[in-house]
């Protein structure tokens, strides 16, 4: 089975100091996988080195199998990459109506229309009600983002990525800063997220995340340390290590 | 509704301006609508694209040069040159945006003072070409369907058409899909390429749509003053329209029609009984950012609506 992300010897330094040292791992297509480290770790360099956000220094990147370390952003976007930002990075003036039609227009041919107005009966918008009624926000859709409480935009987040049917997703600390009852919400809106998208989470506080992963990754200083079924992983000595620093 | 009657009224107060005023006034008038088609197409890139521009001048400069160029060194009529020199500074926006668009911010505005600057010179020093200093004269303006431009009031009905149909064009620009886009990537072009969108090219046509539309006001420049210079290819004329945009209220429509009547009331009208309009000029500007930092149109859309509020709760 070819993975739906597959990630071979990648680097990346700032200005000498590796951030991401031969890092390669595979995630099967509907797999639930989460990375976890200490701060610092380069969990969310990795994420934007698999994005494009960053450019990597060595090493491959596969979506599907296809070679994707070469591609812009949002081309990796249209190749069916998704992913959220652990600082909320949403369109505070706007709608979250207007917010989800941004992300389903970036997908859409509709976007290079220069002329006809974009209409709020559009099809765009019919669909961007639909996932907003999905994530159970539909009720404040016409709201702007900057009223929002910020459990609420941290739904946004994920519904933004997931009104584009992404093939794999990157969830980067979706539970950080969260109340109990948010971080609950939040996550009964990922374990609903449907088996054909790839999951991979990022978290940095390792008990909020285990029981939403089957296989875990843990990175550490920019390299995989542990790799396996939760219970393998919370089980070896090295995780400990990295969480207790003995 | 309410909307409508306003627009209705505003058209029939333009339409009916001249029967009513003397021709200094619709000349004036004629000049503020140039200069509303120029700031508006800057705030196409600093508005809603969050690209600050400081050469737009070389727009217009360089469509007026090309007409009057095309007029008096190969003898061609408005027909021919009109739509040349569109085209020749849209080419020209084209491979300048190639440039300014490798950076974003002040690398941005840096980038194309930069590209202004050197059109600015070439004028200044290209004497057998430009004249130089001097500037071209012995221009003409265009007599579309035989009807005679030279008359104040028929020039500025032909100012006011193009006005309308230019602003009413990026106006369906912004509010397109397309439009939305480009806003998007001014409040968060990385999130707009993860949502796979992509910024640079959506700059570039913006870019090269606001060079277009630069190179229409240069057209109406040239036929209005039926001279040209340097000037206008100059610093000074980039940062006026900044001005205007920046002034009248950047990202809204109307934000630079009121900048652009803002800055030429000053310019010629002011500067008639005082001599130092630039500092009236800057003292206005002034006073605008500190009461309405936003500009001139948001702030009283604000003011009106909190006079609104307030009559509700005495009501």
């Amino acid at each position: 089975m070819t993975a739906a992300l597959a990630i071979e010897g990648l680097r990346k330094a700032f200005g000498g100091l590796p951030a991401i040292h031969d890092v390669s791992l595979e995630v099967l297509p509907g797999e639930r996988r989460l990375i976890i480290g200490p701060n610092g770790a380069g969990k969310t360099t990795l994420f934007n080195l698999v994005t494009g956000d960053l450019q990597r220094d060595a090493g491959t990147i596969r979506l599907l199998g296809e070679d994707i370390s070469r591609l812009a952003p949002h081309r990796r976007a249209h190749r069916g990459l998704a992913r959220t930002y652990q600082i909320i990075t949403l369109f505070p003036g706007d709608s979250l109506e207007h917010n989800i039609v941004l992300s389903l227009l970036g997908l859409s041919k509709s976007r290079w229309k220069t002329f006809a107005p974009l209409s709020v009966k559009s099809s765009l918008h019919e669909e961007a009600r639909r996932v907003l009624a999905r994530v159970g926000l539909d009720h404040l859709a016409q709201r702007p983002i900057a009223e929002l409480a910020y459990g609420e935009k941290r739904r946004v987040e994920i519904a933004m990525a997931l009104a584009q049917k992404p093939k794999v997703l990157l969830l980067d600390e979706p539970l950080a800063g969260l109340s109990r009852e948010e971080r609950a919400s939040v996550k009964q809106l990922i374990a609903g997220i449907p088996r054909e998208v790839t999951v991979v989470m990022i978290e940095h506080d390792m008990d909020t995340a285990l029981d939403m992963a089957e296989r875990i990754t843990v990175l550490h200083y920019g390299s995989v340390i542990v790799e396996g079924t939760r219970a393998e992983v919370v089980a070896d000595p090295r995780t400990k290590e990295v969480y207790l620093g003995e | 509704m309410k909307r409508v009657a306003w627009l209705i009224a505003l058209a029939a107060l333009l339409v009916g301006f001249p029967l009513a005023s003397g021709e200094y006034y619709v000349n004036l008038t004629s000049q503020i609508l140039i200069f509303a088609i120029f700031a508006a197409s800057v705030n196409l890139l600093l508005g809603y694209g969050g690209l600050p521009t400081l050469g737009h001048a070389a727009y217009l400069g360089v469509a007026a040069y090309l007409s009057a160029l095309l007029y008096l060194k190969l003898g061609f009529g408005s027909w021919i040159a009109a739509p040349v020199a569109l085209l020749g500074t849209t080419l020209m926006a084209c491979a300048f945006g190639l440039i300014a668009l490798r950076a974003a911010g002040l690398g941005f505005l840096m980038l194309t003072l930069a590209l202004s600057q050197v059109l600015w010179g070439t004028a200044y020093r290209w004497v057998s070409m430009t004249d130089g200093d001097n500037g071209l004269r012995g221009l003409v303006r265009p007599a579309p369907f035989g009807i005679n431009l030279d008359d104040a009031t028929a020039f500025y009905y032909f100012a006011l058409a193009v006005a309308v149909f230019s602003i009413w064009m990026m106006a369906r620009f912004v509010s397109s899909p397309f439009g939305a886009a480009l806003k998007g990537t001014r409040d968060q072009p990385r999130r707009m390429s993860a949502l796979g969108h992509d910024v640079w090219m959506i700059r570039w046509v913006t870019f090269v749509y606001a060079g277009f539309w630069g190179a229409v006001s240069g057209l109406l420049f040239v036929y209005y003053h039926k001279y040209i210079h340097p000037i206008s290819l100059s610093l000074t004329n980039s940062a006026e329209g900044l001005l205007a945009v920046v002034a009248g209220g950047s990202g809204t429509l109307a934000g630079p029609i009121v900048g652009a009547a803002i800055v030429m009331l000053l310019k010629n009208w002011v500067s008639a009984y005082i001599e130092r309009w630039n500092m009236l000029l800057g003292f206005v500007f002034v006073v605008i950012v500190i009461f309405m930092p936003d500009g001139v149109v948001p702030g009283v859309r604000r003011l009106i609506e909190r006079v609104k509020a307030a009559r509700g709760k005495a009501q």
